[in-house]
């Protein structure tokens, strides 16, 4: 039934493996893809950054910030020894629209006017010429904050503290319950009841975060920067500056870098910018982070506790999930609510069970806000999940994998949420796929044989299943209700006309190949026209692998329909050739019809989404995926290594393999990352202490050997040719699957992450200790 | 200072403080704006470029000790080269921030290592963070642009 294509080598022992399953026989992806569009400019170091905007008379900008953890701001002291004349000052009074950031509600200040709740939160800004200069003011302002008596830092601490942020601390509370938990613990045969907690993790995108704003001669504001949203931009500032829209313009410069570190925060950023060139008498202002100030203020993923209870029967049938999962929102709301809604889903995970609790909560404390990193919530609740399901199939002397095979959704079941999966479901065949490209039970012998001789380390293999819906949840993408445009000009070129923003991701590139598909023209007849907001209409945010899957069918929707507008008005044959379809644009455009076509998002109609029960179907499609990591731990030093990594995924389409593997590689690294390195540290009043990258470690290529990639094509998503949504997915996976190695290799259980040399040497000696 | 230096094959001399960074140097004073700033403490590599044939983070280096040297930047580098050509076909940039920097390290690392093992490319690379690609892809282009062989 499916056709086995592989396209890969063998060096240095190494495998660089990318295998596609195609639905119809034949069908093999045998021709080389088409390259990056964006893929030269960035080699050669062409390509433009903010920071690397050439400007004239600049104004450089900085920011001054809250230094306790929340509390009031009694008095800003300006050292009448320095001439502030040279200087734009910008407090809260000088905002002349509402004085809050638009997000989902409207609760976090642009800047701080007295009362504020975490430190590091922008205070004033300061515009001045010379760099050195603001360097220099900043000494010569002394603030006066009256601190908060006792901040508190902790998700639990905060349900109990007093002092209480908002009402009870609890920004969103959900509950997702199938059957009845409460009667089926009490027929359990076996069962286990664990905590796991999991680190906050910096998106660390190498280009800094940064915006440049000038106002123009004819009173438009304009802002160029880096974002992943240009109309989040758009409408934050349109609320910050009471400007309205159409004196508004954003325009996204070359991203380097965003993982969803850059969905919520560049608004700050830009009505920080915009504030400044409003008195900035028409000269540009330019706002760029340091890599320290961005690690500290900027949003990151939310620190989370699980409290799991598990149970299964004797012959390892799962019969209740109870989980109680909370995640730190910091002290503003921001995108909390959706990023619990995202966990508390996922948190089930691809399982069969017919009796599930998930209750749900994003806790407020003085950090500052967490926000969207890679995953969004889901990679939490599938890390203390997937971990438990190996710490009960121990408890049951089951297999992990033969565990999981008992329990693996199969089409005909009802999920979680209570849909019937139908014909998309292939959590299964996942697993036996991962199972048998790593040749796991051969590892697992091979590592018990190398773990009873007298090695300096020992060896686990661990395997993580789990799924990912793509896509806003439920109805959101009907409230996003998105738009695209397509234009043709008179020499056969078409433009794309969308908000979604390259960042690294590829989209510039997929987006492009799924109109030339369509159109059956070159890529280079088809070009993604830059994101300003002034030409683009809003086809959304570029978050939650929404970009291929609904815009890309947006674009494919689009181009059907500006074939068949160039077939009835323009002449155009069935059968065309490149400049068959050039002549028809020119034909159109001499008799002055129009050539702009435009698609509007249409909901499936099955969709069907209860928000507040979380009932019914989540997503229009999710992906499937097994990954298994290999590990060997150094009996010494208790450093972890990771000897192989395969990823399996089932992801209905691979709009262009190649760029799929770059994502799942990467997602991967960001990964082994989470479970081994990455370790936020706090000071005293909840700002990140280790913001430098020679004290925040992430993965280098020291680290990192093979990973093998397997993409199965077998399913049918919402997107073009049936692609589904695959950026978060490779988040998900390797944190559990590593943990779950080391555990096998250690035969000890572990709870939290990252898995430091430092956190198991405590383990084995606190076990030692209780032997 | 004055300070004399031969970048990118053409001899100049640049006025500026001793402390000056040599990032800052190129960047704002030649426009050669290829050369990143990441984190501006010699730890990400977005601002490697060649000094005498080594590859060295141009964030750390003050322009006082760059006297006579002879520094190659992302933009000295043939537009032509099969590093060139095998980072593209091989899809080794995503954001591309990093991929100036990568692309110092390894020339320098094929000029040292002509036929690069993986771990010898692991080694040579090991100065230059990606947060987006996870290396795959970069391991696979060095390879290609060292070999001449295209793999899938």
């Amino acid at each position: 039934m499916c056709e086995y294509f592989v396209s890969g080598f063998d060096v240095f022992k190494v495998r660089f493996i990318m295998e596609i399953y195609k639905r119809d026989v034949g069908a093999v992806v045998d021709k080389a893809q088409p390259k990056r569009v964006d893929g030269l400019s960035k080699i050669l170091g062409t390509a433009v950054y903010v920071d690397d905007i050439e400007l004239n008379d600049v104004i450089y900008a900085t920011t001054l910030r809250t230094a306790s953890a929340g509390g009031v701001v009694e008095e800003i002291f300006f050292d009448p020894a320095l001439d502030w004349s040279e200087f734009i000052i910008v407090t809260a009074k000088d905002i002349p629209g509402l004085n809050a950031v638009k997000l989902l509600e409207n609760d976090q200040p642009v800047l701080v006017d007295r009362v504020f709740r975490h430190a590091g939160e922008a205070l004033v800004l300061l515009g001045h010429s010379e760099p050195d200069m603001l360097k220099k003011a900043l000494s010569h302002i002394r603030v006066h904050e009256v601190p908060l008596a006792h901040p508190v830092f902790d998700i639990d601490e905060a349900l109990s503290a007093e002092n209480k942020i908002i009402p009870g601390n609890v920004y969103s509370d959900y509950l997702l319950e199938k059957g009845d938990v409460d009667k089926s613990f009490d027929e359990i045969e076996c069962f286990i009841d664990a905590r796991f907690i999991t680190p906050s993790q910096e998106q660390l995108y190498i280009e800094p975060q940064g915006m440049i704003a000038i106002l123009q001669n004819d009173g438009v504001l304009r802002i160029d920067g880096s974002m992943q949203c240009p109309y989040y931009v758009l409408d934050a500032l349109e609320q910050c500056t009471g400007l309205s829209k159409d004196l508004l313009r954003v325009v996204q410069t070359t991203t380097g870098g965003a993982f969803g570190g850059k969905e919520d925060y560049p608004s700050v950023i830009a009505c920080h910018a915009a504030l400044l060139a409003i008195k900035a008498g028409g000269k540009p202002v330019k706002l760029v982070y340091e890599r320290g100030e961005d690690m500290r203020v900027t949003p990151k993923r939310h620190p989370s506790r699980t409290m799991l209870r598990l149970g299964a029967n004797r012959a390892g049938e799962l019969q209740f999930i109870d989980m109680d999962f909370a995640i730190d929102g910091g002290a503003y709301r921001t995108l909390s609510p959706v990023v619990l809604s995202r966990g508390v889903i996922h948190a089930p995970g691809p399982y069969f069970c017919k009796n599930i609790r998930v209750r749900g909560r994003a806790i407020a404390t003085n950090h500052p806000p967490f926000g969207a990193f890679r995953g969004f919530g889901a990679p939490q609740s599938i890390f203390a999940l997937e971990v438990a399901m190996d710490q009960l199939a121990a408890k049951l002397a089951m297999d992990p994998a033969e565990f999981r095979r008992k329990n693996l959704l199969r089409s005909g079941d009802v999920s979680p949420t209570g849909d019937i999966l139908q014909n998309d479901c292939f959590a299964q065949d996942a697993l036996e796929e991962a199972l048998r490209v790593s040749q796991y039970y051969e590892r697992q012998a091979e590592f018990k044989h190398w773990n009873k001789q007298n090695n300096g380390t020992v060896r686990g293999i661990g395997l993580a299943t789990f799924a990912h819906g793509a896509g806003f949840t439920g109805n959101g993408e009907l409230y996003l209700a998105s738009r695209v445009l397509l234009q043709a000009h008179g020499n056969g070129q078409v433009e794309i006309l969308c908000s979604n923003t390259e960042m690294g991701q590829g989209a510039a590139t997929t987006l492009v190949q799924i109109a030339a598909d369509a159109l059956q023209l070159p890529m280079d007849k088809i070009h993604l026209a830059q994101t300003d907001t002034t030409r683009v209409p809003n086809s959304g945010p570029t978050v939650a692998s929404r970009t291929c899957m609904v815009v890309g069918e947006l674009v494919e929707r689009a181009a059907n329909l500006l074939l068949q507008k160039l077939m009835t008005e323009g002449g155009l044959s069935k059968l065309y050739s490149v400049d068959e379809f050039a002549d028809a644009c020119l034909r159109m455009q001499e008799s002055k019809k129009d050539l702009l076509v435009s698609a509007s998002y249409q909901p499936p109609a099955q969709m069907l989404w209860d928000e507040n029960k979380f009932t019914g179907r989540a997503y229009s499609s999710f992906a499937w995926a097994a990954y298994i990591a290999e590990v060997e731990i150094d009996k010494l030093t208790y450093e972890t290594r990771i000897l192989n990594f395969t990823a399996v995924q089932e992801i209905g389409h691979a709009v262009h393999p190649q760029i799929v593997q770059g994502q799942i590689e990467g997602g991967v690294v960001q990964g082994i990352g989470y479970a081994l390195y990455e370790n936020v540290l706090w000071n005293d009043v909840g700002v990140m202490a280790n913001d430098r990258l020679t004290n925040y470690i992430i993965p280098t290529t020291a680290d990192i050997g093979p990973i093998q990639v397997v993409l199965m094509e077998k399913g049918l998503g919402a997107g073009p040719k049936g692609a589904k949504g695959v950026g978060e997915l490779p988040m998900d996976g390797p944190a559990p699957a590593i943990v779950n190695a080391i555990q096998q290799a250690l035969k000890m259980n572990i709870d939290q992450i990252p898995v430091m040399p430092e956190l198991l040497m405590k383990l084995a000696c606190s076990e030692r200790v209780s032997q | 200072m004055k300070v004399s230096m031969q970048i990118n094959g053409q001899k100049m001399q640049v006025q500026a403080k001793p402390d000056s960074r040599l990032l800052d140097v190129l960047r704002d004073e030649l426009g050669l704006k290829g050369t990143k700033e990441g984190c501006g403490e010699g730890e990400c590599g977005a601002c490697a470029v060649l000094v005498n044939g080594q590859v060295l983070n141009s964030c750390l280096l003050p322009l006082g000790q760059m006297d006579n040297a002879d520094i190659v930047t992302i933009e000295g580098l043939p537009s032509d080269s099969p590093l060139v050509a095998s980072f593209h076909a091989c899809f080794a940039a995503q954001c591309g921030i990093c991929t100036p920097g990568m692309m110092m390290a390894a020339t320098a690392l094929l000029s040292e290592y002509p036929q690069p093992t993986l771990e010898e490319i692991r080694e040579g690379l090991s100065g230059n963070l990606c947060r987006c690609t996870g290396y795959g892809r970069i391991y696979e282009a060095v390879l290609q642009a060292a070999t001449g062989v295209t793999h899938g």
